[in-house]
Order: C-alpha cells, then sequence, then structure tokens
C-alpha cells in the first residue's frame, strides 16, 4: 500500500534499490564467446541445389505464350552466353534508319516554318517541277472559291 | 550414445544415407587457420560458400544426415549437398513454385490449399497488373500457379504471382478445363531435370500443356478429354516403370493413334 509511504520511507526504499542495482547489473560474467566463421549454408529448397526447368510448359504449339516463356525462362540459366553478345537484334536495320532520318528531318522542318517561308519553298517546289517538264503548272494560290450567286 | 565418427562427405556421394550419418567434410571447411595453410599447398580450393541442403544439417565438424535417401552432390559454385529423397507430404519452402486451389477468399485475402499443413494467403494485390480498383477475377476453386514468399515452421505461409519486378513470367491464374492431380514430390523433381525423357518423349505424342507445381501437383490439358488422360496416365505410372517399359507403352500409343 504505497500510499501510507512516508516520503522518509519512499526515499529509503530508492537508495536500497540503487545500491543493488549497479552498473555490473547489467553485465553477464561470462567469457565472450569467439563467433565461429561458418562456410556451410543451410538450405531448405531443391531449387538452389538442382538445376530445375520452369514449371509451365507448352508442347507442339498448344499455348504459344507459354512456350515463349520457356526458352526466355530456360536461356535465363545461360547467361553468360547472353552476356557477350551486347548487340541487340533489330527491327530496322542502321541503313534504313539513316535513310529515314535523312527525310524525316526535312518534313519536321517544314512544319515549323513561318508561313512566309512555306510559300517560298512551294514556289521552289513548283519551279522544279516546271523545269522538269510536269504537265498543267497548278496557280501557286488556289483560287478562293468566291460565292456564286445562283442563276435562275 | 557414443560419438560417431563419421565417414567423408565425397566417399557417400550417389549411395544411400541413413538418418544420424555423419558426413564429414573436407578439410577447406575448417577453422581459419587450418583452410589458410590448405589453401596454399593444395591446388583448387572451393571458394565461397558450401550449401548444405534438404535432408541434411550442420553440425559441429560436418554434416548430419536427418532424411534418408541418396547423398548427392554438385561441385559447381562452392559444391553443395543434399539427400535425394522420396516423400508424398508437401513443407512450403520459400521461392518454389506451386499449384494452390483457391478454398475461401476473406476479405482482401485468399486462402489456397498447397498441400501443406496450413492454408497459404495469397494477397489480391499480388498479381501482375492489379491495383485496388482492378482486382483480378478469382473465384473459390480456380488453380493458381505462384511462388511462396514467405514460409517457415512459425508462420502462416504466404504466396505472390509476380516475381521480385513485377512481372508474373507465367504465374497467376491458370486457365480453364484442364486435369489435376497428384504425385510424390520425387517425380516432380525427376520431370523437371533438365533434359527429362520422359517429358521429352511425351512432347513427341501431342499437342498438350503442362503446369508441374513442386507440391506434387500436375495440371494437364490436351485437345481432347482422351488425351488428356493418356498422358495422365503415363505421367502417374512412369513412376514406377522402367525405361523401356515406359518407351513400350508410348510406342503402343503412337501406333494406336
Amino acid at each position: 500500500m504505497q500510499r501510507g509511504l512516508d516520503s522518509q520511507t519512499k526515499k529509503q526504499l530508492e537508495e536500497e534499490e540503487k545500491k543493488i542495482i549497479s552498473e555490473e547489473h547489467w553485465y553477464l560474467d561470462v567469457p565472450d564467446l569467439k563467433e565461429k566463421e561458418s562456410h556451410i549454408i543451410e538450405e531448405r529448397s531443391f531449387l538452389r541445389c538442382e538445376d530445375l526447368v520452369y514449371g509451365r510448359m507448352s508442347f507442339k504449339g498448344f499455348n504459344p505464350e507459354i512456350e515463349k516463356l520457356m526458352i526466355q525462362m530456360n536461356s535465363k540459366c545461360k547467361e553468360e552466353e547472353i552476356e557477350e553478345d551486347d548487340k541487340m537484334e533489330a527491327d530496322v536495320s542502321d541503313e534504313e534508319m539513316a535513310r529515314r532520318y535523312e527525310t524525316l528531318v526535312g518534313t519536321i522542318g517544314k512544319k515549323f516554318l513561318r508561313k512566309r517561308d512555306q510559300r517560298v519553298l512551294k514556289d521552289d517546289d513548283e519551279d522544279d517541277e516546271v523545269e522538269e517538264g510536269n504537265s498543267n503548272p497548278r496557280p501557286s494560290k488556289r483560287a478562293k472559291k468566291m460565292f456564286l450567286k445562283p442563276q435562275d | 550414445m557414443a560419438a560417431e565418427c563419421g565417414t567423408a562427405a565425397e566417399a557417400l556421394v550417389g549411395q544411400v544415407v541413413l538418418p544420424g550419418d555423419l558426413l564429414l567434410l573436407p578439410a577447406h571447411y575448417d577453422e581459419d587457420a587450418e583452410s589458410e595453410r590448405l589453401r596454399l599447398s593444395a591446388g583448387a580450393a572451393p571458394q565461397g560458400r558450401l550449401l548444405c541442403g534438404p535432408g541434411l544439417r550442420r553440425s559441429g565438424a560436418g554434416l548430419l544426415v536427418t532424411k534418408c535417401g541418396l547423398l548427392r552432390h554438385r561441385p559447381a559454385g562452392g559444391g553443395a549437398y543434399w539427400v535425394d529423397s522420396q516423400q508424398k507430404r508437401y513443407v512450403p519452402v520459400k521461392g518454389d513454385h506451386v499449384i494452390g486451389i483457391v478454398t475461401a477468399k476473406a476479405g482482401d485475402v485468399f486462402r489456397l490449399d498447397v498441400g501443406g499443413s496450413e492454408p497459404a494467403s495469397l494477397s489480391y494485390l499480388a498479381f501482375e497488373g492489379a491495383t485496388k480498383r482492378n482486382r483480378p477475377n478469382v473465384q473459390v476453386g480456380d488453380l493458381i500457379y505462384g511462388q511462396f514468399v514467405v514460409a517457415n515452421k512459425d508462420m502462416e505461409p504466404e504466396m505472390v504471382c509476380i516475381d521480385s519486378s513485377g512481372k508474373s513470367s507465367g504465374m497467376g491464374i491458370i486457365g480453364q478445363d484442364g486435369f489435376l492431380f497428384k504425385v510424390s514430390l520425387g517425380l516432380i523433381r525427376k520431370l523437371l531435370a533438365p533434359k527429362c525423357e520422359i517429358i521429352q518423349e511425351l512432347s513427341q505424342l501431342y499437342p498438350f500443356e503442362l503446369v508441374l507445381g513442386m507440391n506434387g501437383r500436375i495440371w494437364v490439358k490436351a485437345k481432347t478429354i482422351q488425351q488428356t488422360l493418356i498422358i495422365v496416365n503415363i505421367l502417374e505410372a512412369c513412376e514406377y516403370m522402367t525405361a523401356e517399359q515406359r518407351k513400350q507403352a508410348l510406342a503402343k500409343l503412337s501406333g494406336n493413334r
């Protein structure tokens, strides 16, 4: 019953506790055990020990996605061969890319020209056509369609 | 009990070992001081750590056998020893790919039966492309192919259907139809070995799809029910057939087709 305790008895109790609990209380009197460096790892899974294939399989084209997956997963084991091959198979060859880019730059560039420059460009094109001898040189400016009055 | 002196591990590779046998490892794996001396003298000292696989336990000087079976050894990657034993009951192990059957939906989590002592839990967010609004369409009774992310004797096993990069890579709900049956765990490991003859011979028969779970469950699907059942019967029986008997059986089948 702590309510009945005087302040004096409380102080006495605290001092007694402090005497008992000293620094030594927190350290066990046991020599340090040297931790053995172990070179053995315990493993409960067969996957790390044996070379097991991926569990999902498909044969003779029954499920084409799984067949693609099979090739992908089973080739992951042979990573060394893949790493040596740095070149990735490209869908488009380098030459085609170069050709595309040549014309691409011009096309995109035209988009951002101002109107005056566009007209100049078009005149040049038309002059070229005339020189080559094309038929019907078109007027550079299309005739604006005027409102036609109804002919009674 | 008197302490048994063990035999060298290398001598018993490929032979039957019984629980209680002590395997002594070559001196490379002993205390540091000794191993340094030996490394200088010995030619090829295996680097890295030795893997002590299922059926073996580390004990003092060497490895203690805890299951009966054949002792196997793999010298690559630091070396590994394990016991090739046969059992039908599956114990969940982290990283294993298994087939589970959905038994209940409890809020955000599915309960799956994987053949272990406890049902495994699978969160609905553990599928590829699943968000809180975009939930996967999983019903009770569906088959799911996933891997364990937590599996020890103190906690309930947890499964996921995505790998560490967030891709499903073949895991998830297994489709409609097909046939699920159970075999022993040893057969599964035999079938999953690279270049397994059984699988190669079966693949010549009909087009079919196969999912092998490490918990002893196999799911097969072929074009007709008859073909599916034929494959199921072969897989169940090939555990106890020799290679010749199996080839005879398959020859009969391809003849009758």
